[in-house]
């Protein structure tokens, strides 16, 4: 089925089977292997892009279903010499150890900060309030990502540091 | 995951004609729950209709001041809507006590409701379930039961419904809206389109083969404070043990049966002037605890009764 998904700025046109998901059209089809293929069930976060902006889970997504759709992945975020402040924060604080997780915690953190500065709601701030950027506030939003190395307060210290760059 | 045709369809009535007439055939809006069966091929539809791009995604005031949310509008957007916080907390709540941020952007409110049960024997294909593959038996009668039903189960099945925003739709009372293949459309209560197991836990809700849920349509909300409460094995991003939706007056419980539980015992407790927790210990007279979910009894009362008091504190 013939698709066209807006990749990192570039229109790509496919030919796929339904079945292929969003994650395996980047990683298979458009060589784009920085989204990571953790448990292929939306349990563990490291499959996240951005599509119009929103993060989601691009394993269970269909590629089908997204065509027209703008999607940045982790190569749409930096580059070695442009790293993006998130990127650099990951860097200057360590946050991760094999790494595997990180693309999805970097996309994860871009799509968050937007809901937060927009006032999306959250179990750690009632539905009157507006969110602050404390530890809990991240621990819940980023709940989503997994760090099976454990690398959390690092990820959190990073993002908080990255947060204060892009303020 | 096996093969399948696609089709995206041009408006509702179309999607529900291509549904009816084609063998097989499942909508698909945010396809977190129905994609992740389909890989385990629990879930083996032979073709999909795409319903994400419909318009039915506004959320609107109604005439009589109550609020309509569009099916396919996402878990994300709902809870963050500036009406349904300010009105409707308990239903913000709730939602942002469910999955991950990532999966409420991409679910929608109609495949919410749908949403099939969390059952470790629902998932496991080598094992027998009758949800999954009718009059073969439930394993989990004798097995891994911990997280199971407390009313309104049978020998057939004692999976409970996980959808934590389902608990506060049906403690507010609303209506979920449907096209169906003749064209016509239909409201269904809340407390009417999930169906308790009997002996065919596979039928799940009233729902006819091709109708689709276009809106869940809320009633003004009642007078009094709102709360969600959900318990669950860690902080965030698991399912829940047990889980209570209070709008004044009006109590369901999640996680306790195979569809949201509305507290009817304790409506008519309450309103008659027993405490919060006289009222919920009389709802749970009609409890049947297999063993291993003994503890949900405590759980629920002192849930419960907590949330009915912090909601009419904070009400009226």
């Amino acid at each position: 089925m013939k698709t066209t998904i807006h990749v990192n700025g570039e229109a790509r046109s496919l030919d796929l089977d339904p079945r292929t998901t969003l994650l395996d059209a980047l990683r298979e089809h458009l060589k784009l292997t920085g989204s990571k293929k953790g448990c292929d069930h939306g349990q563990c976060g490291a499959c996240t892009v951005l599509v119009n902006g929103v993060r989601i889970n691009s394993c269970l997504s269909l590629a089908v279903m997204h065509d027209g759709d703008a999607v940045t992945t982790i190569e749409g975020v930096g580059t070695p010499e442009h790293l993006h402040p998130i990127q650099t924060a990951f860097l200057t604080h360590d946050a991760y150890q094999c790494g595997y997780c990180t693309p999805g915690q970097i996309c994860s953190t871009i799509g968050m900060l937007s809901e937060l500065s927009a006032g999306a709601p959250s179990q750690e701030t009632p539905p009157g309030a507006a969110p602050v950027l404390s530890d809990a506030e991240i621990r819940e939003r980023m709940s989503g990502n997994i760090c099976r190395c454990s690398a959390y307060p690092q990820i959190v210290a990073a993002i908080k540091d990255a947060a204060k760059v892009m303020a | 995951m096996r093969a399948f045709t696609y089709e995206r369809a041009g408006d509702a009535k179309a999607a529900v004609k291509a549904a009816a007439s084609t063998p097989g055939a499942r909508f698909i809006a945010g396809g977190t729950n129905l994609l992740d069966l389909m890989k385990l091929e629990i879930e083996t539809p032979a073709h999909l209709i795409d319903v994400s791009r419909l318009n039915m995604a506004t959320i609107e005031a109604t005439l009589d001041g109550g609020l309509r949310i569009g099916a396919a509008t996402s878990n994300s957007t709902v809870a963050a809507d500036p009406q349904v916080r300010a009105r409707y907390p308990v239903l913000s709540q709730a939602i942002v006590a469910g999955g991950s941020p990532q999966l409420r952007n991409k679910a929608s409110v109609g495949g919410n409701l749908l949403q099939r049960t969390r059952c470790a024997y629902f998932y496991d294909t080598s094992k027998p379930c009758n949800k999954r593959a009718p009059r073969t038996g439930c394993s989990a009668l004798e097995g891994l039961n911990r997280n199971a039903a407390i009313f309104g189960a049978t020998d057939h099945c004692i999976a409970t419904h996980t959808s934590d925003m389902a608990v506060a739709l049906t403690a507010l009372g609303a209506n979920v809206e449907t096209l169906m293949p003749s064209g016509q459309s239909r409201t269904l209560p809340m407390l009417v389109l999930h169906r308790l197991p009997g002996e065919t836990p596979e039928i799940e809700t009233c729902l006819e083969t091709g109708e689709l849920i276009t809106a869940v349509v809320l009633p003004p909300p009642p007078p009094g404070g709102q709360i969600y409460r959900k318990v669950r094995d860690r902080a965030s991003y698991a399912g829940g043990l047990a889980s209570v939706a209070v709008a004044g007056r009006q109590v369901a419980l999640g996680m306790v049966a195979h569809k949201p539980w509305r507290a009817s015992a304790v409506e008519t407790a309450l309103a008659s002037g027993a405490s919060p927790a006289e009222a919920i210990a009389v709802e749970l007279e009609g409890a049947s605890p297999l063993g291993r979910n003994d503890f949900k009894l405590p759980l629920v009362a002192r849930l419960a009764a907590a949330a009915i008091s912090e909601a009419n504190g904070r009400g009226a």
